[in-house]
């Protein structure tokens, strides 16, 4: 077999070390899930890291860590691209398309994520309790971020054809974005609408529901937005 | 190499600013795999044209590779796009090979890391007289920086191993900035990280780092104009 001896076999253990809220460890367990792989799950205490997290991300000490055959891979998008390679073939779903260019667009979308709607949720989720203008500029930053991938989606999905980012199925930009609705969610329920409004960007707006309907969302995008407000609330104490 | 005759169906267009040094490793990279391309420099302290506004409309920065006219954002998205468009180029993959998935999650993780240089680099000069704290903070983030760094690198010749691969061409523009940044931020690359530091010499001595890479004292004269522009002391 190709690679053998190279690093894990396919068939190694697969552990995901996260926390259940968090928009990068989400896209990991539904990527695991999507290429039909079962896997241990371990909720960590942010504040109070196991010795194994510790040990597995020495550098950032972050979640998501994904274990596999006792090696350890570091950073949600890294951690998809690994999945997506060694777990590739034709029955199994592609996360990247298999066009150079078309893989470099998915690159830059997820890279646009992981900078705009990243630093908006940070502030969201992190300056709640001043819940000032800075705050504010947050629910403006999102909406400002959403409005360009309103035209990525536009682009990516022929016009809105195609139900994701990805075409026909869950790709690689969907998976990155999916990430946040739980907290999305939350953030609708502080100020009263969806943070994807409907009005602003409808086609997102579709995108999330289709998103948070699919099979392999099912539990592992929070859709309680009380239980994620209440872990808001926890980690904002112990910030205190 | 830059300005050599191309097949209009294949034409490489590099959107740059010469002293990026997320343009340079787009520089040196495709010097590596001995793509033909044509640089074209962008006016940033300027306008900006329309072919680089319409190219990234979403960011209007550089570098922007433009491959038969179609515009690829994002430096690393660059690299990786360079390797899988062009496989039969002459130069090496900058990616280990697709059998070893894990090894090309360590080197993709790297070379996302190297980015850390350039961000607690640029907000060491950025800071004011003043800003005591706050310069520890980022002096301290520095050095741990290049202190993981190098032991990543370890004993290897480059982070690639034998090979000067992806880690090696996302790190080594931040070289001629970093005698600034010891500067401002009073430390020493020699003493927090040596294997880096010899590892920045060996890489010096490839043509196409030589080629791409302005000397420190250019590069200081720019952090000192950029410090003028935004008014900091």
């Amino acid at each position: 077999m190709a690679g053998a001896g190279a690093g894990a076999a396919a068939s190694d253990e697969l552990k995901v070390l996260g926390v259940w809220p968090s928009p990068f460890v989400i896209p990991v367990r539904i990527a695991l899930t999507m290429k039909g792989l079962s896997y241990e799950y371990v909720e960590e205490d942010l504040y109070n890291k196991s010795a194994l997290l510790v040990g597995s991300n020495p550098v950032q000490k972050k979640v998501p860590v994904l274990l596999h055959g006792g090696r350890a891979i570091n950073e949600s998008q890294i951690i998809l691209q690994y999945i997506d390679e060694l777990w590739a073939g034709t029955s199994l779903p592609a996360l990247l398309p298999s066009d150079p260019y078309e893989r470099a667009m998915a690159r830059f979308w997820a890279a646009y994520i992981d900078d705009k709607v990243r630093a908006a949720w940070v502030v969201l989720v992190f300056r709640y309790n001043n819940k000032d203008e800075w705050w504010a500029e947050g629910v403006a930053r999102a909406g400002e971020a959403l409005d360009t991938l309103e035209g990525a989606f536009r682009d990516c999905s022929s016009e809105g054809k195609k139900p994701f980012f990805g075409g026909d199925g869950i790709g690689f930009v969907d998976l990155v974005l999916g990430g946040y609705l739980g907290w999305f969610g939350a953030v609708g329920k502080i100020i009263g609408r969806r943070l994807i409004d409907p009005a602003r960007t409808p086609l997102l707006a579709a995108w999330e529901d289709r998103f948070r309907a699919a099979d392999v969302a099912k539990g592992v995008v929070p859709d309680d937005v009380d239980k994620v407000l209440a872990y808001q609330q926890a980690l904002l104490a112990r910030l205190q | 190499m830059a300005g050599e005759q191309q097949q209009p169906e294949t034409e490489l267009v590099l959107l740059d600013f010469w002293v990026s040094p997320f343009g340079q490793r787009c520089r040196i990279a495709l010097a590596e795999k001995g793509l033909p391309y044509e640089y074209s420099e962008q006016d940033l302290l300027g306008a900006k044209s329309d072919l680089l506004l319409r190219s990234n409309p979403v960011h209007k920065k550089v570098p922007v590779l433009l491959h038969a006219g179609r515009p690829v954002c994002e430096s690393l998205a660059i690299l990786a796009y360079l390797d899988e468009a062009f496989p039969d180029a002459a130069g090496p993959a900058l990616l280990p090979s697709a059998a070893d998935p894990y090894a090309r999650a360590r080197a993709r993780f790297w070379a996302a890391y190297s980015d850390r240089v350039y961000e607690a680099g640029t907000r060491l000069w950025k800071l004011k007289g003043g800003e005591a704290r706050a310069k520890l903070q980022a002096r301290a983030e520095i050095v741990e920086v290049l202190g993981n760094l190098d032991a990543e690198l370890g004993e290897k010749e480059f982070f690639g191993g034998e090979v000067f691969g992806l880690v090696d061409v996302a790190l080594v523009p931040f070289v001629p900035w970093l005698p600034s940044y010891e500067r401002y931020g009073e430390f020493s690359v020699e003493e927090t990280a040596p294997r880096l530091a010899a590892w920045a010499r060996r890489c010096a001595e490839r043509e196409s780092v030589a080629r791409s890479l302005h000397p420190p004292e250019k590069v200081d004269e720019f952090i000192t104009l950029l410090k003028k522009v935004y008014g900091i002391e």
